[in-house]
């Protein structure tokens, strides 16, 4: 019995996770009061917990985001707190390595994938007319898995220990013998769990724009953000079945003793570096693509111009969309292939430069002539261009795999990707955000905050990462946990510190703002308060259940809908108020989730009897959706009619 | 009655039997390594292509651009993932 609870203890522990733990556990015990508190129990299930509404799906990644967000910059915080100073003791080498990990790992998968997905999900249906996902019951599946992905691999840092392999998790130190705890087993299964639910997004958010857009939009008008969701879904659901592999594969090693990624026993070790990046850098596209998406919104919104050169960012992004998966080897060019191999990888690599450029200059030259008005979300789009194109540029650099033994493994590779991904994804996030929160919340960010929020975080974050360039190139390699003074590292390593601290204190203040404008905003605003573009716009705020009461008709429309609407007087509801069919909620997409999670937590642990249940719970919620008959409601024309009415009647509006 | 006839359908159950038949040479007759790979590559790539269009329908519906499409963009990958890493690990190693 001691055994068996034994192997639940951290292996490794500190005063650190101590507080942690116990500081979960109570914030876990208020939540529960609180909801028991104010009987909200009934209102969780009822409007979010079974909901299929695309909306509100979306919203619950949204939070998701916003709190891994949150944990991703505390390790962020730890990682350069340690590093501030030569010789620290702040970590010791192994809680480096597990926060650094669970660092890489929580921000790209846990924090940007559902980022993106919320905007997949609240936008993509508004911006294309439809009333819902094709499969909305599916889409709920996809939420609860990822958040059971999410809850689990959190899990390990109290129960079990966390995984301190990198977020790429190379074997063979990923292999028993080198990663003893079971942090491994939580990081294979857990993006197991939550990658399935990304898979399954990209499959229901291909469809849903194939088959749901409004009668007269073809292809080539829908709108930009729509276009990079439907390129970024592709890309997933071409990248994530390796993932799923090669994670199969890394469990089956590690739990059955298979003999993939060995070193001996004809088993490959490089195997898995050659999978991950085959899912790995069509991953960070998926990432830029939708972010590349927001910024045409905002850019065209605020410039009070239609986009320049749509075809050539649609064409860039199919180009991309081919390019992304011919180009993975340049994340292991040291690794020991010949020349031949590097060369021809290089050369796609610099090619990806291309379309990427393209899309740049588009932005640009939307820009020119345009009547700039300067809005938080515009600043963000404005500090994104210039940050992201030197990202860009030092991507071409790496791309060189001669050079690329120097570069590669030093803080000047970690100053690259944070380059393109802070002023790229980070600075989308944020900026879609605010530009979207008045249809959301139905009132506005405080500008004068939101405005000073983007400078200090543009000044933190070159303050924190100008400096990995030139320690990188003076040879600091990445993931090392301390330096000795003698290395002359100290000052620009004080000043990442310092950046980072100033982008905490950025974040903090996006916090206040929300909390601030709650309190202050007004509340009578327009449904289009910015004076913006897309179809996404042209419904009440808050958003009705069923979207559009009159689905748009886009026979006269261009990918600026709302905007033709406004200016030209292009009719976009013809016709009449009709029964609306909207998808029932389910419980299902919920309970099958935590069976999942069951069957993988015990699987971490290797706890067969529970994993079987697991697993047999999930097969009968499966037999019990298959036997079912679900058809859906109406919502009758009256009742549309009525609800419409109220939007009139001011209140809401 | 031709129309109810399925020839279509029968005419590929008999030639998929048939390319059942040629993948199973491989086993009972004595080939080398490298042409009984070639053998059933290639019978195994008519085979879907086969089972996709005549008993999946694909071509049948008014988007069957997307779904082969979809299918020459998912095949390019796979042969782009297949022969770099071949490349890679094997041939370059
Ligand atoms: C102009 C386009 C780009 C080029 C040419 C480029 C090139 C490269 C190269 C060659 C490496 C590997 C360097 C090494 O390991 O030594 C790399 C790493 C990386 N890049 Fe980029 N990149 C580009 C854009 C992006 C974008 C848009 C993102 C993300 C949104 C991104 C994210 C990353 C990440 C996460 C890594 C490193 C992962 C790791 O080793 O942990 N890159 N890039
Ligand atoms: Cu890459």
């Amino acid at each position: 019995m001691k055994e068996f609870f034994a192997q639940f203890a951290i292996p490794h522990p500190s005063l650190l996770i101590y507080i942690a733990m116990a500081s979960m556990i109570i914030g876990g015990i208020a939540l529960v009061a609180i909801v028991t508190y104010f009987k909200l129990w009934g209102y969780l299930w009822r409007e979010w917990i079974t909901t299929v509404d695309h909306k509100k799906i979306g919203i619950m990644y949204l939070l998701t985001a916003l709190l891994m967000l949150f944990r991703g910059g505390v390790d962020a915080m730890m990682l350069r707190m340690q590093l501030a100073v030569p010789d620290n003791s702040f970590l010791d080498a192994q809680h480096y390595n597990e926060v650094f990990t669970t660092h890489g790992v929580v921000m790209i998968l846990f924090m940007a994938m559902p980022f993106i997905t919320f905007f997949f999900n609240y936008l993509v249906p508004l911006q294309i007319g439809a009333r819902d996902v094709a499969f909305p019951r599916l889409n709920a599946i996809s939420f609860w898995l990822f958040f059971m992905g999410m809850g689990l691999f959190n899990l390990s840092f109290v129960i079990g220990g966390s995984p301190d392999a990198g977020w790429t998790s190379y074997f063979p130190l990923a292999s028993n013998e080198f990663s003893t705890s079971v942090g491994t087993n939580y990081y294979m299964i857990s993006l197991q769990i939550a990658g399935l639910g990304t898979l399954i997004t990209g499959i229901n958010f291909i469809t849903t724009i194939m088959k749901m857009r409004a009668p007269g939009m073809t292809l080539f008008k829908m709108p930009m953000f729509t276009w990079s969701a439907l390129i970024a879904n592709l890309i997933i659901v071409f990248a994530f079945p390796v993932l799923t592999v090669a994670l199969a594969m890394g469990t089956l090693d590690r739990l059955f003793g298979t003999q993939f990624f060995t070193m001996d026993n004809g088993g490959m070790d490089m195997l898995w570096a050659n999978l991950f990046w085959v899912w790995g850098h069509p991953e960070v596209y998926i990432l830029i693509l939708p972010a590349f998406g927001l910024f045409s919104e905002i850019i065209t919104t605020f410039a009070r111009r239609n986009l320049y050169g749509y075809n050539s960012m649609v064409w860039s992004m199919l180009m991309i969309s081919v390019f992304s998966f011919a180009v993975w080897t340049h994340h292991f060019f040291t690794m020991g292939q010949g020349a031949l191999t590097n060369s021809i990888f290089s050369i796609t690599t610099m090619a990806i430069a291309i379309p990427t450029g393209v899309k740049i200059f588009n932005w640009i030259l939307t820009l020119y002539k345009g009547k700039i008005v300067i809005t938080t979300p515009m600043l963000y789009a404005l500090h994104f261009l210039p940050l992201f194109t030197l990202g860009g540029v030092t991507g071409v650099m790496l791309a060189m795999s001669a050079a690329d033994y120097q570069y590669h493994n030093t803080m000047f590779l970690v100053a690259h990707f944070h380059n393109v991904i802070i002023p790229g994804v980070v600075y989308a996030m944020l900026g879609g955000l605010t530009f979207y929160w008045p249809k959301m919340f139905g009132f506005m960010l405080n500008e004068k905050i939101g405005k000073a929020t983007v400078w200090v975080m543009s000044t933190g974050f070159l303050l924190a990462f100008m400096p990995m360039y030139i320690t990188g190139l003076d040879g600091q390699a990445r993931r090392m946990y301390t330096y000795s003074e003698s290395t002359g590292f100290s000052l620009l390593n004080m000043v990442s510190f310092i950046g980072a601290g100033l982008m905490t204190v950025s974040f903090l203040m996006l916090v206040w703002n929300i909390w601030y404008s709650f309190k202050n905003s007004s509340r009578d605003i327009s449904s289009d308060p910015w004076d913006a573009r897309g179809l996404e716009w042209a419904t009440h705020t808050p958003v009705p259940v069923y979207n559009f009461a009159i689905v748009p008709n886009l026979e006269k429309g261009s990918p600026e809908a709302f905007w033709d609407a406004k200016k030209n007087g292009v009719e976009l509801f013809k016709g009449k108020i009709e029964d609306i069919h909207m998808p029932n909620n389910s419980g299902q997409p919920f309970i099958m989730s935590i069976f999942f999670f069951i069957a993988g937590f015990a699987m971490v642990f290797s706890m067969w009897p529970m994993a079987i249940f697991g697993l047999i719970g999930v097969l009968a919620t499966m037999a019990v959706r298959s036997l079912e008959d679900d058809h859906g409601y109406h919502i009758h024309a009256h009742e549309v009619e009525e609800t419409e009415k109220s939007y009139d009647k001011g209140g809401a509006k | 009655m031709a129309k109810f006839f399925p020839l279509g359908q029968v005419m590929g159950f008999i030639f998929s039997l048939v390319l059942t038949g040629i993948a199973m040479l491989v086993y009972f007759t004595d080939m080398s390594f490298t042409t009984g790979m070639i053998v059933l590559l290639v019978t195994a790539f008519i085979q879907a292509g086969l089972q996709f269009i005549v008993f999946m329908h694909a071509g049948e519906t008014e988007d069957k651009w997307s779904i082969y499409s979809n299918i020459f963009y998912g095949l390019g990958l796979v042969i782009m993932t297949v022969l770099g890493t071949l490349l890679i690990l094997l041939w370059d190693m």
